[in-house]
């Protein structure tokens, strides 16, 4: 395919699959046209534009992918994952599509909602047209502008007024790699309405191997004085490349929290906004990104006060080794009229071998006068202290590095609720980090 | 004739790339503690860290022996294995690893290389239990990160709790007094003796006399200029309090050159009377 023009490739293909799209509402239609139109004006991204400046995006544009296939994912294969699904219930998409024979909405509270964005538009289309169609935060994002338009299916979850779930919601997307290289563009949408509490997992992962490219478009809507709690893990395999676009709204007095945890892909970038759009809205944005030989892991996130009285915490932490790089670029904006807002952001890194790089760059963008704002970030090594004084009560050298490397990403997986969930990305954590040498 | 716990003879040692040790001769007996005091810059710490075999600190001549043997070349973890205990003056803040996980981790690597069975979780809690008494340790304390947002006075217990787990042989206490108010000091230094004992050996590092009120020791020597420059019992640190670390400029290289002499002396006197 042509390097001068990816974009073509995509509409061509958009084009040419217009009848997997028939007996989609016209609403549905017209914004996935306007959605490719849109990526089209805004160009397939190269390095040129600041926001693609520290990931090439020449790999993914060289490649004619093709909308993934349906491929069967068994039983088995699912729970070799290991993921404790039984704790709540699950939606499972494989290339984009739902697994009815590996989804179950056992344990839903009857008055919530946990559909395929199809179920929706067969029972209740009105719903999810607003959401479906909205473009914002994302409407210069040229991968969003693909998830609009070739998304196959998602996950529509309505928590209603006053309803606290005691169980999380599973949401599960798998890629399961075929000849050819395929796309997918897992979506979701979360709606959180006053005084709701929900707890919302999502999980990406690879079944088999082979690269593929994994587009998502997540949104999560946290109405007046409502909870969620929402932990993404990335564990897509080696030769993936994962996109991700997930939107925070957060409401009036509401409280979200998002926790990120990127182990997996060879290129993976995390675009992560979180609209603080009421007064006294809280939200953390958490983050561990562990990277080994050959992995880039690239994490933006924009946290925009909107309103007076917000509070925002923010903390990546970055574990990379072998010759792998991680970014992060952390955006705070305080709009005027968002006083009394309380931002905090720090980035920490944690370097275990010379091939590794970290970049981190904050940016603030205040424009109100009474808030308090700070920052910083860390790109280090293992302190040579902390591995004397474990050293010198007998424990070993590369034990003393693996327990203190441990101790930095603990931070984050004790952010996970779930201590079957938390117990699991621990061990993920551990076997990345053990499968590769220690400094020495 | 026993061989000495810690044998160390014209010990010249170097932190970085600076000599601050330059000939120290120290023989510590079983079951005997010895204090070493000395103003700031005397080379204290630099002693502690070389025997406990901190990176970045060189025995450039001399020697140092433990229950005989040669410690140069052993790793730090390898002299915790064999019994040498270093209290740190500044116990490092390590967040993310439990206090408890942590001990755990570090009772069972010395019991692994003593060839004694490694305790499980359940094993391991009773025999914490019990040490926690010594130090007034709370259960809360075992849940925290390692050493992470403690106080001062936490802190060095914390330090005296991993002694009496880990069950030295030598037990090198570097300025476990500063940074705690009295009554800390009682509670550690109460721990401290609760684990004398005749055949653990102890090297209490100090600049104060105060903590001597509390842990009595058998010899006090006094460090200037990285050398011994006196040696006596525990009136030595009494007359220090008194006078102060002033006089030793005075005193400057004669010290040094009778203080050889003048150790042996005190020594045969103490071992006599």
């Amino acid at each position: 395919m042509s390097d001068a023009h990816p974009e073509r490739h995509w509409s061509e293909s958009f084009g040419a699959t217009a009848a997997s799209r028939a007996g989609e509402p016209a609403w549905l239609e017209a914004a996935r046209k306007s959605a490719i139109a849109r990526f089209v004006e805004l160009g397939f991204p190269t390095r040129s534009h600041e926001e693609w400046k520290y990931t090439n995006p020449a790999p993914i544009a060289k490649v004619a992918w093709t909308s993934a296939a349906t491929a069967p994912v068994s039983r088995a294969a699912l729970d070799a994952l290991g993921l404790p699904l039984t704790e709540g219930p699950h939606l499972v998409f494989v290339n984009g599509r739902l697994a009815m024979e590996l989804s179950s909405v056992a344990g839903l509270e009857p008055a919530a909602t946990l559909r395929s964005y199809r179920q929706m538009l067969a029972s209740e289309p009105a719903a999810i047209e607003t959401h479906l169609a909205r473009t914002e935060p994302f409407d210069d994002r040229a991968f969003a502008a693909l998830a609009r338009a070739f998304a196959t299916d998602g996950a529509f979850v309505r928590i209603p007024r006053d309803y606290v779930l005691e169980r999380p919601i599973w949401l599960v997307f798998l890629s399961a790699p075929g000849a050819e290289p395929g796309a997918s563009h897992p979506r979701f949408t979360v709606v959180a309405e006053p005084s709701s509490r929900a707890t919302i997992y999502e999980v990406h992962a690879t079944i088999g191997a082979g690269g593929h490219l994994a587009s998502a478009l997540t949104e999560i809507r946290v109405g007046e004085n409502a909870q969620v709690d929402h932990v993404k893990l990335q564990l897509e395999g080696e030769g993936a490349i994962h996109l991700g676009h997930g939107a925070l709204h957060i409401g009036r007095n509401a409280r979200a929290s998002s926790t990120l945890v990127s182990l997996g892909a060879s290129i993976a970038r995390h675009d992560i906004v979180a609209l603080l759009d009421g007064p006294g809205a809280e939200c953390v944005l958490e983050g561990l990104y562990v990277t080994s030989d050959g992995q880039h892991v690239d994490c933006r996130t924009t946290v925009d006060h909107r309103q007076p009285h917000g509070s925002s915490r923010e903390l990546f932490k970055g574990v990379l080794s072998g010759k792998s790089r991680g970014i992060f670029n952390g955006r705070v904006i305080v709009r005027p009229g968002a006083q009394k807002t309380d931002a905090q952001q720090k980035n920490e890194n944690l370097l275990l071998s010379l091939g590794a790089e970290a970049d981190s760059q904050p940016q603030l963008e205040i424009e109100a006068d009474d808030v308090k704002c700070s920052h910083g970030s860390t790109i280090g090594q293992l302190e040579e202290d902390a591995i004397f004084y474990l050293r010198s009560r007998g424990i070993g050298e590369a034990e003393a590095a693996a327990m203190l490397t441990r101790g930095f990403a603990a931070q984050i997986c004790d952010r996970v609720a779930s201590a079957a969930f938390r117990e699991h990305i621990e061990a993920l954590v551990l076997a990345r980090l053990f499968a590769r040498e220690l400094p020495a | 004739m026993t061989t000495p716990m810690l044998e160390i003879r014209d010990l010249h040692a170097t932190a970085g790339e600076t000599l601050i040790l330059k000939g120290i001769d120290l023989v510590i007996q079983p079951g005997e503690v010895h204090a070493v005091m000395g103003p700031n810059g005397s080379g204290k710490s630099t002693l502690a860290n070389v025997l406990a075999g901190k990176p970045g600190y060189e025995i450039v001549s001399g020697s140092v022996r433990f229950e005989g043997r040669d410690l140069a070349g052993l790793a730090p973890e390898q002299r915790a294995r064999e019994g040498i205990f270093l209290a740190f003056q500044y116990p490092v803040e390590i967040p993310g690893v439990s206090n408890m996980y942590f001990l755990k981790q570090a009772v069972n690597a010395v019991r692994a290389h003593r060839g004694i069975e490694e305790l499980d979780a359940m094993e391991f809690l009773q025999l914490v239990r019990e040490k926690m008494k010594l130090v007034e340790m709370s259960d809360a304390l075992m849940q925290r990160s390692l050493n992470e947002g403690f106080s001062g006075g936490e802190k060095k217990r914390n330090e005296i709790l991993q002694m009496a787990l880990l069950d030295p042989k030598l037990a090198v206490l570097d300025e476990t007094d500063s940074g705690l108010d009295i009554d800390a000091l009682r509670v550690v230094a109460d721990g401290v003796n609760a684990l004398r004992s005749p055949t653990r050996s102890m090297l209490v590092i100090t600049h104060y006399q105060r903590l001597l009120d509390h842990i009595v020791p058998d010899f006090v020597h006094v460090l200037s200029g990285g050398r011994i420059v006196r040696s006596g019992n525990k009136g030595l640190a009494l007359e220090l309090e008194e006078k102060g670390y002033g006089w030793l400029q005075q005193a400057g290289e004669a010290g040094a050159q009778r203080a050889e002499g003048e150790r042996s002396s005190i020594r045969a006197e103490a071992t006599t009377g």
